[in-house]
């Protein structure tokens, strides 16, 4: 298990970058920690693929350098950094058994035949397959090969970290929360460093300590779910998690208040003056108004989901939208939103400005 | 829900029968006839039983042909398999030089028959021929008109140039279709490039592998024109294999009858080796299945 560091790391597949545009991966700088949970979040194209293949050796990254544990292992093959990966499509040797396939690893690299029988027992017992160690692999269910994946990856002792590059696309809806405990499961007592790709939200926020988001090969935020949901250091991120994603609507802010248009919104804490600035507010935080405060809006739509309702509104030709709670009645048409100013953020060409009096959260 | 019963479909497939009837079963059935009779000219037959059979049956000459038939069939698949399994692997998998190397790999496909004969009798001649001249320019004593291994070397070099190919073919698509996360598995496993090959690749090229050999193996036992081409069965019988000595027999000698019953044998044979094949490779397919 390692800590990983990326160090100027950049990545472009042209061979001579001119711009930013050509970087699949923009320079960034990140320090991994031993045994964390790291999910990397984004859309397609926005670089996370790219970011593990640096990772597991398969791509030489074209700048910077990436360490395992402070050693250089940037010119390491694949085979050498000692990680294990856990692909999209289940990959299995077909024609081995799945106990030969979770000894591969250990059988290519030379170990005693005790021992492989010692560790294929302990790990079939992890993933919960020891009943079927004697039966070929191929005739195996799409969750069950993911399974031996990820067995093969823990088999090794001292793998440095696991890498899954969006491991439950194939999966059935119902198997995939049952891995994805399992998952957690193994990573909270075992330890692994694990590095997660996914471009599910949900996927995401269950399975990580640390979310990764990205965005057109760029880290533009790394914390806690939580974090991510409370104060999104980008609009993207404020966009990509949630569901509805953040309201974002252009506004002038000064000092504890920000307009929209004429309309006031109250902030929480004290900011610099912004002629052309943005705030962003989740629809969890929305409520209806009385006619002095918030913007007025027009209800177009109300979903009704089950547990809430969303309120899909409209503001000077602006989506807006609220969460309203099971049960209130909510009349198409004209009405006013007010937004809870603790929620409120405020942001300058996409990037979230901090309070002045706000403690700087790193980013 | 209720069938109807309509007769009339019989008529959808009566084109077909009529031209089955005419393509394969009438003239077997000459076949059939010839083979039960004796003639001695003025188109005068006589029945003559299983004669023939017991004859053919009993006949060395068959016998040999038919042991040379096999001895080329198993030396061709032996060489063809591998080596087109080789240049499979080592052809470019993307990129200009795949398409390339695949149109060099199609264009012997594309050559008939009888030009690869033709191509390959002046090929090794040692008086014209730029293999068999050079050979001898090198001091190499090769001369396939008066040798029988030169023959059988010459056929058998000239029979994988020509059909090598598709084995290649067959096996790159094979080859095509297994996803890169295997090779990257594999990589992240430490597995050696023999165990890549024999874990990942050869099990992804067993269906393509068997088609391969089903159908190298129906060709070359019933080639004629090449060989012919090139030898003409000789030097002596040397290389008059079963379909050479079946056409020797009947236009040649125009033993009539006894071709006929080897015609038929001959039809046998390949009957059940397909049959054993086709059996095989269910059987297999079935068992990987039911595991």
């Amino acid at each position: 298990m390692a800590r990983i560091t990326l160090a100027q790391l950049a990545h472009s597949y042209l061979k001579a970058p001119s711009g930013p545009a050509d970087y699949a991966l923009k320079r960034m700088d990140h320090e991994w920690e031993d045994g964390g949970a790291y999910a990397l979040l984004g859309p397609s194209g926005c670089g996370k693929t790219t970011l593990l293949n640096i990772i597991s050796g398969l791509l030489r990254p074209s700048e910077g350098r990436i360490a395992f544990d402070g050693r250089d292992v940037t010119d390491l093959p694949t085979a050498e950094r000692n990680i294990a990966q856990v692909f999209q499509f289940p990959v299995v040797y077909d024609t081995m058994t799945v106990f030969d396939n979770l000894a591969f690893p250990l059988r290519n690299r030379g170990a005693e035949e005790d021992y492989v029988r010692r560790r294929v027992g302990a790990v079939a017992e992890m993933i919960g397959m020891t009943d079927a160690l004697g039966r070929k692999a191929q005739g195996l269910t799409a969750d069950a090969k993911q399974k031996i994946s990820l067995g093969r990856g823990m088999v090794r002792e001292d793998v440095n970290a696991i890498l899954f590059d969006e491991p439950l696309t194939v999966i059935d809806p119902h198997m995939k929360w049952e891995l994805r405990t399992q998952l957690k499961a193994l990573h909270r007592e075992f330890g692994h460093t694990m590095i997660y790709v996914t471009h599910d939200q949900t996927e995401a926020l269950t399975f990580a300590d640390k979310v990764v988001v990205m965005h057109d090969g760029q880290v533009v935020q790394m914390g806690a779910p939580e974090e991510l949901f409370a104060r999104p250091a980008h609009t993207f991120v404020g966009f990509f998690i949630g569901s509805p994603g953040m309201n974002v609507l252009p506004a002038r802010v000064a000092g504890a208040q920000a307009w929209i248009g004429e309309h006031v919104i109250p902030l929480a804490g004290d900011h610099a003056p912004q002629e052309r600035a943005e705030i962003g507010v989740r629809p969890e935080f929305v409520r209806l108004a009385g006619p002095d405060e918030g913007i007025p809006v027009v209800v177009r739509r109300v979903e009704d989901i089950g547990r809430h309702q969303i309120v899909r509104a409209e503001h000077a030709g602006r989506e807006v939208n609220m969460l309203a709670p099971e049960g209130q009645a909510v009349p198409l048409g004209e009405a006013r939103f007010a937004f809870d100013p603790e929620a409120v953020n405020v942001y300058v060409d996409g990037w979230r400005v901090p309070a002045r009096d706000e403690k700087e959260t790193a980013r | 829900m209720n069938k109807t019963v309509n007769q009339r479909a019989w008529f959808l497939v009566l084109p077909v029968l009529l031209l089955v009837g005419f393509s394969a079963v009438v003239p077997l059935m000459t076949v059939v006839n010839y083979s039960v009779q004796d003639t001695f000219g003025n188109n005068q037959f006589f029945w003559a039983g299983l004669e023939w059979f017991e004859e053919m049956l009993a006949s060395e000459r068959l016998h040999n042909a038919f042991l040379r038939q096999l001895a080329f069939s198993a030396i061709i698949l032996a060489i063809e398999v591998p080596l087109g399994v080789f240049v499979a692997l080592n052809m470019p998998k993307r990129g200009v030089w795949a398409s390339v190397c695949l149109v060099l790999m199609a264009l012997p496909l594309l050559i008939p028959w009888n030009v690869v004969g033709t191509i390959w009798q002046i090929f090794g001649r040692v008086d014209i021929g730029l293999l068999g001249y050079a050979l001898s320019a090198l001091g190499i004593d090769y001369n396939y008109t008066q040798d029988p291994i030169d023959a059988w070397i010459t056929i058998i070099v000239m029979d994988v140039w020509h059909w090598t190919s598709l084995v290649v073919l067959l096996a790159y698509a094979g080859l095509r279709s297994i996803p890169d996360a295997y090779y990257q598995a594999a990589k992240i496993d430490q597995a050696s490039r023999w165990k890549v090959f024999r874990y990942i690749e050869l099990p992804k090229m067993r269906g393509v592998l068997l088609i391969a050999v089903l159908l190298r193996f129906m060709d070359s036992f019933m080639i004629y024109t090449e060989p012919f081409v090139v030898t003409g069965g000789g030097p002596g019988n040397a290389t008059t294999l079963l379909s050479i000595d079946l056409v020797k027999m009947a236009i040649g000698q125009f033993d009539l009858g006894p071709a006929a019953a080897f015609s038929i044998i001959y039809f046998l044979v390949i009957l059940l080796l397909s049959w054993v094949f086709y059996t095989v490779m269910t059987n297999l397919d079935a068992q990987e299945s039911r595991k």
